[in-house]
């Protein structure tokens, strides 16, 4: 029953916190939440250590790699899409220079 | 490490994640806000090390660190255009995740509720894992955009949700007995097939709205996976994604005018069926990169409206340039961003940002539109669904009810296309065919490097 009400609880905030958000940021928001998720990693590391046969070992891990891609590569590609709109909004104060075409540097 | 602290760093990091919403919700606070959500998951990993007795302590580790390379390599060298299949990727490789362990955990599972919850679990993560594929798919143009679909295709779907509920129920009789390895595999592959009936007939314009949709549906599996581990955090923040993705989805789908249900099951309905890959043959008024130059050079006026097209072609840098000119010569110019140009809502904000094009430049659609009747000329480069009338004129279209951007309010419009190809809708546009319509065939890239070129001799 604890558990439901925190499950219950945790729907109003997750309706409240993102009420109003610009179109702008529906991107980096979608792709936030999505790291978010990857939350499962701690679910995945749980069952794979209390594992004991090989067949539960493979899948374990398979489930504790996909977890960590969708964690760490969420995280850092939504990073990586806000420090460009970061970089934009400076833009005016720092002159004008056209920049080269191709990636941004890590 | 005992389990009140533990707790206690659990509930630190589901506060984070609340604040990492928050944050990503503003555009001031959204970097600070995803730092706090990645401090918040750092902690949550180490704290599970911590607390818990676990055995396969290297394994696990060194998986984790593999995934954590990769993960961070491929963010980072991934294009920016590429951005919605990436994320359609994550999120795929969540919901596996998440019905693996809740497979491994099922033949422990304490309780009938646990069971439940374990099967829910294995169901919604295929389903997200198997949409996400076709999604990524549909973007990556492995397959076709447009929407699929086949006589029989809502009773074969029906069938195939009661046959779900069926093997569900079978798995969890034996698994009250004895082991469900037999039923619970015949729920995946299931599961699977349902999810990618599930995104089949999405049309391909509005496949950025189902990752959303797949998005909020993964965070729901994790938020049960959470209930069969009975880990608080699991289930905070599953629910957090799960109920914050459905509110996103709906913004997105009210940007697009559209509602989520015609988006899901239009093509059912006959809804998005009217599109068509072949280019038509009527005559249009096509134009060479110096005619363009003279029609800009000379206006006082010029809005531009990037579409996918322009990112694709990498042009972003070379109109930024043309742009640059423009203003040395006294022409206004501003760009008119549609909320959903480029293949997800925000992305040509993305695209631009990354051109290093000045925030103050991007005019959103309700502010260029009421600028267009002032407007000599529309500079249209990549984009076509998103300034297509028939969203306006036309009940039959399939893009009807859309907002648009009225770049036929403006005394000249000038479209940069490859080709009369429709658009990622598959939609004949009018507008092409109009008399104050001027059309230049080629590469964006090459046609605004041409047209500067021009400029220059001006």
């Amino acid at each position: 029953m604890a558990l439901l009400t925190i499950f219950v609880l945790a729907v109003f905030v997750g309706f409240e916190v993102i009420s109003k958000v610009s179109t702008v940021l529906h991107t980096p928001l979608m792709s936030g939440a999505n790291a978010i998720h990857g939350v499962i990693l701690v679910g995945a590391v749980i069952v794979t250590g209390q594992t004991e046969d090989t067949a539960g070992l493979l899948l374990g891990l398979a489930a504790v790699l996909l977890a960590t891609l969708n964690l760490v590569g969420g995280f850092v590609v939504t990073d990586r899409m806000l420090e460009m709109f970061g970089r934009g909004r400076r833009r005016p104060a720092e002159g004008k220079h056209a920049r080269g075409a191709g990636e941004p540097k890590p | 490490m005992s389990r009140d602290w533990s707790d206690l760093a659990y509930l630190v990091a589901a506060v984070c994640f609340i604040l990492a919403l928050k944050g990503l919700s503003g555009p001031k606070t959204a970097r600070a806000g995803n730092l706090i959500g990645a401090a918040g998951a750092v902690l949550a990993v180490g704290v599970v090390f911590a607390a818990e007795d676990l055995d396969h302590l290297v394994p696990i580790l060194a998986t984790i660190v593999v995934g954590a390379v990769v993960g961070t390599v491929v963010s980072r060298r991934v294009a920016m255009t590429a951005m919605p299949q990436l994320v359609a990727a994550f999120n795929g490789v969540g919901g596996a995740a998440a019905a693996l362990v809740a497979l491994l955990e099922m033949s422990d599972a304490g309780s009938k509720s646990t069971l439940v919850a374990a099967l829910f679990t294995v169901v919604l993560g295929s389903v997200s894992f198997a949409g996400s594929a076709v999604t990524f798919a549909k973007l990556q143009e492995l397959m076709t955009g447009r929407p699929i679909t086949f006589p029989g295709g809502p009773a074969l779907f029906a069938g195939l949700v009661v046959a779900d509920v069926l093997a569900c129920w079978w798995a969890y009789e034996e698994q009250l007995t004895h082991s469900a390895e037999l039923p619970a595999a015949l729920v995946v592959l299931v599961s699977l097939v349902i999810g990618v009936l599930f995104v089949l007939p999405v049309g391909g314009a509005d496949v950025p709205i189902v990752i959303s949709l797949l998005n909020a549906f993964t965070g729901l599996t994790v938020a049960a996976s959470g209930y069969v581990l009975g880990n608080t955090l699991l289930i905070v923040a599953g629910t957090l994604v799960g109920a914050s993705g459905t509110i996103l989805t709906r913004m997105m789908a009210a940007a697009m005018g559209r509602s989520v249900s015609s988006i899901l099951f239009g093509a059912f309905q006959g809804g998005s069926t009217a599109g068509s890959q072949e280019a038509s043959d009527r005559p249009v008024r096509s134009a060479q990169a110096e005619d363009v130059a003279v029609l800009l050079g000379y206006a006082r006026k010029v809005v531009i409206v990037p579409g996918y097209g322009l990112a694709v072609a990498q042009a972003q840098h070379t109109i930024h340039e043309l742009v640059e000119m423009l203003e040395a010569r006294g022409v206004d110019v501003s760009y008119g961003i549609h909320p959903v140009a480029g293949r997800m809502p925000g992305h040509m904000n993305v695209l631009l940002a990354e051109a290093s094009v000045p925030y103050e430049k991007l005019k959103e659609m309700d502010e260029a539109n009421s600028a267009f009747a002032q407007t000599d000329v529309a500079l249209v480069v990549g984009a076509n669904d998103v300034v297509n009338p028939a969203a306006k004129t036309d009940p039959g279209s399939p893009i009807y009810g859309m907002p648009i951007l009225s770049v036929d309010d403006a005394r000249a419009v000038v479209f940069l296309k490859r080709s009369m190809r429709p658009g990622f809708a598959g939609i004949e546009n009018e507008l092409l065919y109009d008399p104050r319509t001027t059309l230049l065939f080629g590469d964006a890239k090459d046609s605004l490097t041409k047209v500067l070129q021009a400029l220059k001799g001006l």
